[in-house]
C-alpha cells in the first residue's frame, strides 16, 4: 500500500501507513510515552498493545482517555499527549 | 435487529468456530469482537491482502460466516443474564465508524473472551520500552513498527520463541530470550506432549530459526531488574538459584509474559461456576459440551483453561453445536463426538504445558518494596504488605480495598493475578476466593456517562 495518512501529535505532523494504530504510529516515529501518572509523575505509553491495560490512553481528537493502541490513525487527525491535565 | 438465538463474543479461534457451528446447524447468531477484524489475538495480519495469503483456517471460517451479523469494534460492558441473556454494547473507541446495536438479547451465549499475556511485577517493567510479549507481537505482525533494535524477550511459556523469532525477522537484534524454567520440564510429561505430535516439530523449526538469527536462548534465566531514567536502557539477568546478576547494556525493548490470562468478567457476570486451573488462573467450569451451570451459557477457548488454538478451534465448534442442539436443532453426533475427544487429547496436551512452565515459586523474593504492581493507581509491593501486616487484609479482596490493587482503569487485568498472590504470601495455591474478587467487573469496561445515559433507553 502507497497510501500515507498524516496526523499531528502535539503540534508535530507524523505520517503512518492506513490500518495503524495511533500508537504503532507514534512508536515508529520514536515516541515511547505521551502521559505521566497522577501520582509519581511517571511515563506511560504502549504496554500490553492490546486493549487491555490502558497505559497508553491519549486524546484523539478532543476526546481525552482513548487507547492509543486501538485507535486507528486517520487523515488529518489531532493527536495530543496528557502531560497537562 | 438485536435479537439472536445465540450470540457469540469473541472473534478469535473459538469465537470463529463456534459462530460457524452454530450459524451452519440453523441458528441466528450474532458475533460480537472488539477488533476490526475478525481473527482474535491469535490470528493477526496487516490486512486482507495478507490474509487471502494464509489461506487456511481463518478462510474457510470466515466463509462459513456468511449469515453470521458481525459486530466488529464493539465491546460488552454489561451482560445481565436471565431467561433471554441481555448484552450491552460499546464502541472499543470514539472514532468507531460501524454501528451496532446498543443492546442485544438471545436465549444462549457463547463466551470465547480469549486472554491476554499474564504478568509479574518486575523491578523497572513500568518504563517506556517494557511491553507484554503480545502486544510487541501485535505491533511487529499486525502494524509493520519494530518497537525497538535491541530486545530482551524474558518470563516462561513457548510463546516467547515465536515473539523472539519474529522480532529477528523484523530486524531486531534480540540479545536474549530467558525462560525462567528449562525445556527438560517437557521430559517430564512425555505423554502430554506425544498426545499432539505436531508440537514437537514446531519446536524443532524454532531452534532452526534461533540458529539462523544467533538468538542467545538462556534457560533457567529471568530478569532481575530493568533500568532507565524515563525508558528501557539496560537489563539485569540473573539465573533463577544463583545470586549475582550480568547486566546488558543499550536494551531498549523488553518483552514480558509468564504464560496468559483468561478474560474472566463475562463468565462472571453471567454467574458461571469457576475453578483455579493447573496455572492458577481463574477459568469456567464447563461441561463435555462446554456448557457452564447457567444455562444457555457456553465458554470455550482460553477461557476454559489455557490450552493454545487448536483445542480452542474444538471447543468453539463443539460450543456451537451444544447451542443448537440445546435449541432443538439436529446436530451431527459423530462430529461431536470427535469434537470432544480433540478436546480431551487438547486439555492432556495443555496440563503438560502447564506443568513444564511453572511460575518460579521465589518470584516474591526479587521484588524490591518500592516495585510497582498496581501500574494504574502506582500501589507498590510495600503498599500490599502494610495492608496485609499492619492493616490485617487476610485475603486478596481486602488487601485491594485497603491498598487499591486493581481498583484503576484496566481493573485489576494485569495485576489481579501479583496482588493475590502477594496478599497471600508465598508457597500457598490461589482460591477462586482469591481470584474473582479481581477479576470482576460489574462494569465491564470503561463507559462514558453519555453512554450510560443512552443505554438507559434501552
Amino acid at each position: 500500500m502507497t497510501t500515507i495518512v498524516t496526523l499531528t501529535f502535539d503540534g508535530q505532523p507524523l505520517t503512518a501507513s492506513p490500518g495503524q494504530s495511533v500508537g504503532a504510529a507514534l512508536t515508529d516515529a520514536g515516541v515511547r510515552s505521551w502521559r505521566t501518572t497522577r501520582r509519581g509523575g511517571r511515563p506511560r505509553g504502549l504496554f500490553c498493545g492490546i486493549g487491555v491495560c490502558f497505559d497508553c490512553l491519549i486524546t484523539v481528537d478532543d476526546v481525552a482517555d482513548q487507547r492509543a493502541c486501538l485507535v486507528p490513525v486517520r487523515d488529518g487527525m489531532v493527536v495530543r499527549s496528557d502531560s497537562d491535565e | 435487529m438485536s435479537r439472536y438465538d445465540v450470540i457469540v463474543v469473541g472473534g478469535g479461534p473459538s469465537g470463529l468456530a463456534a459462530a460457524a457451528a452454530a450459524s451452519g446447524n440453523g441458528l441466528r447468531v450474532a458475533l460480537v469482537d472488539a477488533s476490526s477484524q475478525i481473527g482474535g489475538q491469535y490470528w493477526r495480519r496487516p490486512s486482507d491482502q495478507a490474509a487471502a495469503q494464509q489461506g487456511t483456517t481463518l478462510e474457510s471460517l470466515r466463509r462459513r460466516l456468511i449469515d453470521v451479523d458481525h459486530y466488529p469494534e464493539h465491546q460488552v460492558w454489561l451482560l445481565e443474564p436471565g431467561g433471554e441473556h441481555s448484552l450491552h454494547l460499546a464502541p472499543v473507541h470514539e472514532s468507531v465508524r460501524t454501528a451496532a446495536p446498543p443492546v442485544l438479547r438471545a436465549r444462549s451465549l457463547i463466551l470465547c473472551p480469549g486472554a491476554y499475556d499474564r504478568q509479574l511485577p518486575i523491578p523497572g517493567w513500568d518504563l517506556p520500552g517494557v511491553m507484554a510479549a503480545g502486544g510487541v507481537q501485535a505491533l511487529v505482525k499486525a502494524h509493520g513498527v519494530l518497537p525497538g533494535r535491541r530486545a530482551v524477550v524474558a518470563g516462561t511459556w513457548p510463546f516467547l520463541l515465536p515473539v523472539a523469532r519474529q522480532l529477528a525477522e523484523a530486524g531486531a537484534e534480540v540479545v536474549a530470550v530467558c525462560d525462567a524454567n528449562s525445556l527438560a520440564g517437557w521430559l517430564r510429561t512425555p505423554l502430554g506432549a506425544m498426545a499432539v505430535p505436531a508440537k514437537m516439530g514446531e519446536a524443532v523449526s524454532y531452534a532452526a530459526a534461533f540458529a539462523r538469527h544467533r538468538i542467545p536462548f538462556r534457560t533457567r534465566t529471568i530478569v532481575a531488574s530493568i533500568e532507565g531514567g524515563d525508558k528501557v536502557d539496560a537489563v539485569r539477568l540473573r539465573k533463577v538459584d544463583r545470586a549475582g546478576t550480568e547486566t546488558l547494556d543499550g536494551i531498549d525493548l523488553v518483552a514480558l509474559g509468564w504464560g496468559f490470562t483468561p478474560s474472566l468478567e463475562l463468565i462472571l457476570a453471567a454467574g458461571a461456576a469457576t475453578r483455579v486451573d493447573l496455572d492458577e488462573s481463574l477459568v469456567a467450569v464447563v461441561d463435555s459440551w462446554q456448557r457452564t451451570d447457567v444455562a444457555g451459557v457456553y465458554v470455550a477457548g482460553e477461557a476454559t483453561g489455557v490450552g493454545g488454538a487448536l483445542l480452542a478451534l474444538a471447543e468453539g465448534e463443539l460450543a456451537g453445536l451444544a447451542a443448537a442442539r440445546d435449541q432443538g436443532r439436529s446436530v451431527d453426533r459423530g462430529r461431536a463426538g470427535r469434537l470432544q475427544r480433540q478436546v480431551r487429547r487438547g486439555r492432556a496436551f495443555a496440563t503438560a504445558m502447564h506443568r513444564a512452565h511453572p511460575l518460579p515459586p521465589d518470584w516474591q523474593d526479587w521484588l524490591e518494596p518500592d516495585t510497582t504492581v498496581c501500574r494504574c493507581e502506582e500501589v507498590t509491593v510495600q503498599d500490599i504488605r502494610d495492608a496485609c501486616q499492619s492493616l490485617g487484609a487476610v485475603d486478596a479482596r481486602t488487601a485491594k480495598l485497603l491498598a487499591r490493587p486493581g481498583m484503576g482503569w484496566c481493573q485489576g487485568r494485569v495485576c489481579g493475578f501479583a496482588s493475590a498472590k502477594l496478599a497471600q504470601g508465598k508457597g500457598k495455591r490461589l482460591a477462586v476466593n482469591d481470584l474473582a474478587p479481581m477479576s470482576k467487573r460489574s462494569i465491564a469496561m470503561p463507559v462514558s456517562l453519555e453512554r450510560l445515559a443512552t443505554d438507559e433507553a434501552h
